[in-house]
């Protein structure tokens, strides 16, 4: 065999090996006690795109971080189309060619798309050249990718679709030739996800390198040529996409096998516990966010909201749940109307029987720095269960309840004097879940249930939930995770703009559909 | 006339709340509050007193400019000297400068470098300042707290725009140009020039774009590959610099005869509040400072003011900036909006 010299000039002779665009050559990272990265090696070949599998905290969004230069790893080395490359910092990375799009965007909402496309990537000390460079730029890649935004929109004002296209821009900008997307259709409807997949074929078609990370297999078998998967801070396997199958990669992931689909017997539906006539909400702005929202969920049901994050589910489960006063239209409790003024407070709420799971978990569903003990009777602590005379706290009481709780939902570690922040994302969903259920509502309100939890919790939470449902108790179920609406609900309501868009049922309907609904298409009129 | 008067005052008034409020503006808008406005003021003005006085007063000036530094030092700092009392008055501003950013990159540090709360950083900042520049003064002047009196070169003098005089007999034009626009000093027309200045450095430059972008979400100019701390720091000094100025102004360009105690009067609060009022821009704080001007002119001329049907006692007056600005926070006239990423030390998330 000969071979090939290679020149600096042109592009290398076929018969010569193209060096991966990406090595990652034993990568080790830790956070204090918690080790992030545990000997990371990966290759990504150029012009593939390559995905990254984990549960949440395995550690991807950290490797990808460090290969942003986010965050310095403690050992190991980068190699970027063949060159050793230190990166220390962002700036490093953009010279070496790495865009990332990440999970929360990095853009300032009240610039406006061109604002943001420019930070960082001026061409000189005054503005004003650099906008309009970046403006005739905009446009080229506009017309290349599918990638048009309004360059004056401010980002504020746009769709996080949209948003998302000003990420990617911002990479391509910085003439990015390898483009990391962190959990991207987190945020997209359906058709917005296609779109996005559409947009990144395209970009692999130009010789770019995309790294995708998800949760979700089902993008993973649609749209990788390869993937990797982690687990607790290690790589566990790279495969061919072509060679696995869903199956095969959840178990990867989680070191066992898992059940993908929720073990559901039919439903037991009962009479209707809760009614809701023409509910509307107004935000601190005077924004209309629920416009006349009417529904009825029965005893031994799991009603499904299915929607776009942002479209009202979240107030709904506010207005539910006493944490918003709503500003008209009534809810009967086993026919009796509730107090919805701003007096009635989630205790109230509880009085009544709703128990709330809120959307998120940190800021409403535990006190993070509070141990566990605490946030098991916070908001039931004046129970008598947990009250001593003179209406003296029973710790004591409290204590040995939450031992219980966390015995009872697999809680790990079952000690309940550890504070809410030191467990892992599906061990604290689940205290917040065993102190809700154990209160023995006629109604749970249930939000994001499964939000930065991990597959082996995911399982547990869903049984859970279904379990609730067979004891004849009624179930809201408010999520942006369509598999997850698909798999629990017995019905499902779509929201879209504050209002019900439809109502399906699971076995009548499919994504496609249900994706349309959450754009606010009616499938009907579309014929 | 009297309104022409009034308006002149006003625009004295209005300057050192102007070069604060522009200080807080550059310092929130990178997303570090400063509300140690009114100590970096107070410690600025009594800078300017005191070196001001060292460098003009002859009993201060031999062979050697000696600095009677005290608290412990046996002989005083000798500085040789040549005849540096014509510029007493610009080394007093220097002085202030200096000592003025000394205290924002304090506040810097604290509030950057260390991730502290940055109110706790302004607020010891200010009670700093406050018993500092007493104790010092009073050990190096025994004056109770007092610089000596300046004059003459140790004073910014006022500037007779040209052909004022002549231009004064021009009916209507003729007494705005010679009562109300010249005859001021130089800091006045600084300050006034500072606001076109600082809105095209805002809003027309590099630094400005990556100056507001890191108040509003430093996550984005992180990753864009620049340094949130080396923006927040040069924000940060602008402001230094900005206060420094503001306050020389108040004990070498006022007609306090000198540096007194608390002289800055919680200037530095009306100017934060100037700045809510201006919704953090550059016109707004213009329009804010001289508004609130008007009203410390009027408060100082009238004891109160009778409008026939009742009589608004002076108090209100003085009252009527923090009112203003309550209103304007609670979202009665438009809305407030401060820097979003305004407060938070930045802390890669993890």
């Amino acid at each position: 065999m000969s071979t090939v010299t290679e020149t600096n000039q042109g592009r290398a002779p076929a018969s010569a090996p193209v060096p991966p665009a990406i090595e990652l050559m034993g990568i080790s990272k830790a956070f204090g006690p918690v080790q992030a990265n545990k000997d990371i090696s990966m290759t990504v070949a150029k012009g593939a795109i390559h995905g990254i599998v984990g549960e949440n905290g395995a550690g991807k969004s950290t490797l990808m971080s460090i290969l942003y230069g986010f965050y310095k790893a403690d050992s190991g080395s980068i190699k970027i189309n063949g060159v050793p490359t230190e990166i220390t910092d962002s700036h490093d990375a953009i010279a070496a060619g790495i865009g990332m799009v990440h999970q929360h965007f990095m853009l300032v909402e009240n610039f406006t798309v061109l604002e943001n496309v420019v930070l960082g990537a001026e061409s000189g000390a005054l503005l004003k050249p650099s906008l309009a460079k970046a403006r005739g730029e905009l446009k080229r890649l506009a017309e290349e990718y599918e990638l048009d935004v309004d360059p004056d929109a401010v980002i504020e004002d746009i769709s996080v679709g949209f948003q998302q296209r000003v990420e990617i821009l911002k990479a391509l900008y910085r003439q990015a030739e390898i483009l990391i997307l962190d959990e991207p259709t987190g945020v997209l409807t359906p058709a917005e996800a296609d779109h996005l997949f559409r947009i990144l074929r395209n970009l692999k078609d130009q010789g770019k390198t995309i790294v995708l990370i998800t949760h979700k297999l089902r993008e993973i078998m649609d749209v990788t040529d390869s993937v990797s998967v982690m687990r607790r801070g290690q790589m566990t396997a790279t495969i061919e996409t072509s060679t696995t199958s869903p199956a095969d990669l959840a178990e990867a992931m989680v070191g066992r096998r898992v059940m993908l689909e929720v073990n559901k017997p039919p439903a037991q539906v009962g009479e209707t516990v809760m009614e809701i006539k023409d509910l509307c909400v107004k935000d601190s702005f005077g924004v209309e966010r629920l416009k006349s929202v009417s529904m009825s969920i029965k005893r031994g049901e799991i009603l499904g909201i299915a929607g776009v994050a942002g479209n009202g589910q979240s107030e709904l489960l506010e207005v539910l749940g006493g944490i918003h006063p709503a500003s008209g239209g009534e809810i009967l409790m086993g026919g009796e109307p509730i107090d919805l003024s701003v007096k009635a407070n989630a205790g109230h709420r509880r009085e009544r029987g709703i128990a709330h799971v809120p959307e998120d978990r940190h800021k409403r569903g535990l006190v993070m720095p509070f141990k566990t003990w605490e946030n098991t009777a916070l908001g039931y602590h004046n129970l008598p269960k947990y009250s001593k005379k003179f209406g003296f706290a029973d710790q004591g009481a409290m204590l040995d309840d939450a031992r219980g709780k966390m015995e009872r939902f697999d809680i790990r570690p079952p000690n309940p004097q550890l504070i809410a922040s030191s467990f892992s994302g599906g061990n604290q969903q689940k205290i917040v879940l065993a102190r809700e259920i154990e209160s023995n509502p006629d109604v749970l309100l249930i939000g994001q249930p499964t939000r930065g939890v991990d597959i082996g919790a995911i399982e547990f939470i869903h049984q859970q939930i279904v379990n609730l449902r067979d004891q004849g108790k009624a179930i809201l179920l408010v999520s942006v995770e369509l598999d997850e609406i698909q798999a629990l609900s017995d019905r499902i309501l779509v929201m879209f703009d504050g209002r019900i868009q439809g109502e399906r049922l699971p076995e009548n309907t499919d994504e496609k559909e249900l994706g349309l609904l959450m754009a606010g298409v009616n499938p009907e009129d579309q014929q | 006339m009297e309104l022409l008067q009034l308006m002149d005052s006003a625009l004295r008034l209005a300057t050192p709340l102007l070069l604060a409020a522009l200080a807080g503006l550059f310092s929130e808008r990178s997303g570090i509050f400063d509300i140690g406005l009114e100590g970096k003021m107070l410690a600025g003005a009594f800078a300017a007193g005191a070196f001001a006085t060292f460098a003009g007063d002859p009993s201060y000036i031999g062979e050697y400019w000696s600095v009677p530094i005290g608290l412990g030092l046996t002989d005083p700092l000798k500085i040789p000297l040549g005849s540096w009392g014509v510029w007493s008055v610009w080394i007093g501003l220097g002085a202030a400068i200096i000592v003025s950013i000394i205290l924002a990159m304090i506040h810097a540090f604290a509030s950057i470098t260390l991730r502290g709360n940055q109110l706790i950083s302004g607020v010891a900042i200010n009670f700093f300042a406050s018993g500092t520049t007493v104790l010092v003064a009073k050990q190096w002047f025994a004056m109770g707290g007092n610089t000596p009196s300046l004059d003459g070169s140790q004073r910014f003098s006022t500037i007779t725009l040209p052909g004022a005089e002549a231009a004064a007999d021009i009916p209507v034009i003729g007494p705005i140009y010679e009562g109300l626009i010249s005859g001021h000093n130089i800091i006045v027309y600084a300050a006034l020039a500072a606001v076109p200045l600082s809105w095209w450095v805002l809003f027309r430059t590099r630094f400005g774009l990556r100056l507001r972008a890191v108040g509003e979400n430093p996550g984005a100019v992180d990753t864009a590959g620049i340094s949130v701390v080396k923006l927040r720091y040069s924000a940060v000094l602008i402001a230094g610099l900005l206060c420094g100025i503001s306050g020389a102004y108040l004990s070498l360009g006022t007609s306090a005869p000198g540096f007194s105690p608390e002289m800055s009067a919680q200037r530095g609060f009306i100017a934060l509040a100037a700045l809510i009022f201006a919704k953090w821009s550059p016109k707004g704080v213009l329009g804010a400072a001289l508004l609130f001007g008007f009203l410390e002119a009027i408060g100082n001329k009238y004891q109160s003011i009778d409008i026939g049907a009742f009589v608004i006692p002076v108090q209100f007056m003085q009252a009527l900036p923090y009112i203003l600005t309550v209103v304007i926070l609670a979202g009665f006239i438009g809305k407030a909006i401060p820097p979003k990423a305004g407060g938070e030390p930045y802390v890669k998330e993890r």
